[in-house]
């Protein structure tokens, strides 16, 4: 118990800091470590969001990995779906092959893709980034998916079909109430995946108006100073939705897994 | 309600495998079918081809008189009870068995009332709001056999509905569902590796082996005419004997027969005054009769001898007794294809 509550404390422990210190004013920061702060202030986050304009990279951030996310789990979905119920020739090859494509080095594509990009002029533009988000996060999706469809006894589908419903029908009622555990875990995946990716976002975008979140960050430091109140807090704003998105999912997740675990 | 007709039926997996090979087959309306026969001859790749499961890969299937060769399930106004049950985990009975009207859009009310009904009959009417994880064996089983007859398909199909079930409890359905059927009069295929269950349910039984049809019959017919050597082994139990037909002398109707006699078709008599003396190997007492265990031959090493027999007079183990033939009752088959010979009498 003790060494439980040690190690969270430690592992916690950097978290704790950076949320108290992005509370902190600037002139204190370098002072003595503000364990327990007396004044708390907001002056970054006022900062960030009244004269740098953080709002924009946030909002960049949520419609470029939000977009992913529902494109990758919709059409990841249907096309794991398949691969977990259809037997077809070839179907380990395609399966390997997906799996190569999502573990490609990012750094190797990044200079073909820019060319693509600029030809078909989605540079700086968010269909500039989801798309080759989508060729990163789809394979690591369909894989997982797959995982958790072959986990669902194939009767119960059947079942369904018999019962009248289409296999499109069965697969929305039956099947997706089931793996939702499975397209929950999924979904966070990829958006922490869209959320957190920085070189494609670094090269694909030109000026403010489309960054990204890290983006932004990493292109706080000025030439002389580094902003590290800011920093903080943005990285703060840059962490809290994952954070409540995990937080909002666990239920689900937890409550997913137990009531699969009794077959009928 | 309709007839199904199984015009020269095969069905070749894709990894090669021949489950089901040009099966003929014709389920009156109305008729409960069981298909027999022990596992893996293909029993189930019928049952879900007729379901459209499967898509046959020779062959014309039809129900009523539409060809549903080529139609998906849910276009053949089926019903089918699995033997894992299949019920969906995240819908309480009452959705559970309410889910096909509501696929076949049937209204709410509707669907209430024939829920309500379905409930009544199979007892299901205090846990109607409880999910599948939460009910007991015996009633997930009622819950699937629910959900096949709210519906009141064309024809309903059963895939070892009763396999999970204890015995007694399985003996309890099995009694259910031929009162079901009665009620209901509805036209059924009903799949099992169980001789016993065939012969008590089905109206007719269609007996399997490598997916060649052996026989289709009525139970009583199958246990009195078995058309071939492996059929007559298959029904009845204790299984039945199987002799060198010249044992017997001159009783057999050709040479080199195989000859057949149930264990209920044999006597025990005193030594010397049957058709054949045989050493009482073991004595199983089953209540009402005893079951024996006899061995031919002087040396005691001949072939072995199932006997049913009354529990009076008590049989001792270890002695030489005589056995007496019902010459009315003995099968003849071929050798080699185990064909049945039929002897005029
Ligand atoms: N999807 C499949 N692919 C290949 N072979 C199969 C498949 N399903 C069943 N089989 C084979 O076909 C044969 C008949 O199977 P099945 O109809 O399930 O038998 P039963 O229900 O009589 O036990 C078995 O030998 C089985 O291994
Ligand atoms: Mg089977």
């Amino acid at each position: 118990m003790v060494a439980l509550t040690l190690l969270v404390m430690a592992s916690a422990f950097p978290f704790y800091w950076a949320i108290v210190s992005s509370f902190t004013p600037e002139s204190r920061l370098f002072q003595s470590p503000p364990l327990f702060p007396a004044d708390l202030v907001l002056d970054h986050y006022r900062t960030l969001f009244n004269e740098r304009n953080f709002w924009v990279p946030v909002r960049n951030s949520l419609i470029v990995a939000g977009t992913t996310t529902a494109f990758c789990v919709a059409i990841g979905g249907l096309c794991a779906y398949a691969l977990a119920r259809l037997e077809f020739r070839g179907k380990s090859l395609l399966l390997g092959v997906i799996l190569a494509v999502g573990m490609f080095p990012q750094i190797s594509v990044v200079s073909p893709l820019y060319l693509v990009l600029r030809q078909l002029r989605l540079i700086n533009t968010y269909p500039g980034l989801i798309l080759p988000y989508l060729t990163f996060a789809m394979p690591l999706t369909i894989w997982l998916l797959v995982g958790f469809f072959r986990q669902l006894p194939a009767e119960l589908e059947e079942a369904a079909m018999v019962d009248g419903a289409s296999r499109l029908r069965a697969f929305r009622e039956v099947i997706v109430p089931l793996a939702l555990p499975g397209l929950a875990t999924t979904a966070i995946l990829t958006f922490v995946y869209s959320w957190n990716e920085f070189l494609f976002a670094l090269s694909f975008t030109l000026g403010p108006e489309r960054q990204t979140v890290p983006v932004a960050i990493a292109l706080f430091r000025g030439q002389y100073q580094v902003p590290w109140g800011q920093i903080l807090a943005a990285a703060i704003v840059a962490t809290a939705p994952v954070t409540l998105l995990v937080l909002a999912f666990q239920r689900r997740i937890v409550q997913g897994l137990t009531a699969g675990a009794v077959k009928g | 309600m309709a007839a199904v007709r199984l015009e020269g039926i095969s069905k070749t997996y894709p990894n090669g495998h021949v489950a089901v090979r040009g099966l003929d087959l014709e389920i009156g309306d109305g008729e409960f079918m069981v298909l027999v026969g022990p596992s893996g001859c293909g029993k189930s790749t019928v049952l879900r081809m007729i379901a459209g499961l499967e898509t046959p890969t020779g062959g014309r299937m039809l129900i009523g008189d539409r060809d549903v060769t080529a139609l998906p399930p849910q276009e053949r106004d089926i019903a089918m009870v699995f033997q894992s049950y299949a019920l969906y985990p995240h819908m309480t009975v009452r959705e559970n068995l309410g889910f096909g009207l509501r696929m076949r859009g049937a209204t709410r009310p509707v669907i209430a009332e024939r829920v309500e009904e379905a409930s009544r009959v199979l007892g299901l009417a205090a846990v109607l709001d409880r999910k599948p994880a939460q009910l007991s064996g015996g009633q997930r089983q009622r819950v699937a056999l629910g959900r096949a007859i709210v519906r009141e398909p064309k024809v309903f199909l059963f895939d070892e509905p009763l396999s999970n079930l204890d015995a007694k409890l399985r003996v309890e359905t099995r009694a259910e569902l031929a009162r079901l059927h009665r009620r209901l009069k509805a036209t059924a295929v009903y799949v099992t590796h169980d001789q016993e269950e065939a012969m008590t349910l089905g109206g007719r039984v269609a007996v399997l082996r490598d997916g060649y049809l052996q026989q289709a019959a009525p139970p009583m017919e199958l246990y009195r005419r078995p058309a071939n050597r492996f059929v007559a082994g298959f029904v009845g139990s204790p299984e039945m004997n199987f002799l060198p037909g010249d044992i017997l002398g001159a009783a057999a109707p050709g040479p080199g027969l195989t000859l057949g006699v149930r264990p209920h078709d044999l006597a025990i008599v005193a030594a010397g005054a049957g058709d054949l003396d045989a050493w009482v190997d073991v004595v199983e007492p089953r209540g009402s009769e005893l079951l024996l265990y006899l061995r031919l031959g002087a040396d005691r090493a001949g072939a072995e001898l199932r006997v049913i027999t009354a529990p009076e007079p008590p049989i001792e183990v270890e002695r030489v007794v005589g056995v007496a033939f019902d010459r009315a009752r003995l099968h003849w088959f071929e050798p080699e294809s185990g064909q049945r010979v039929e002897v005029s009498r």
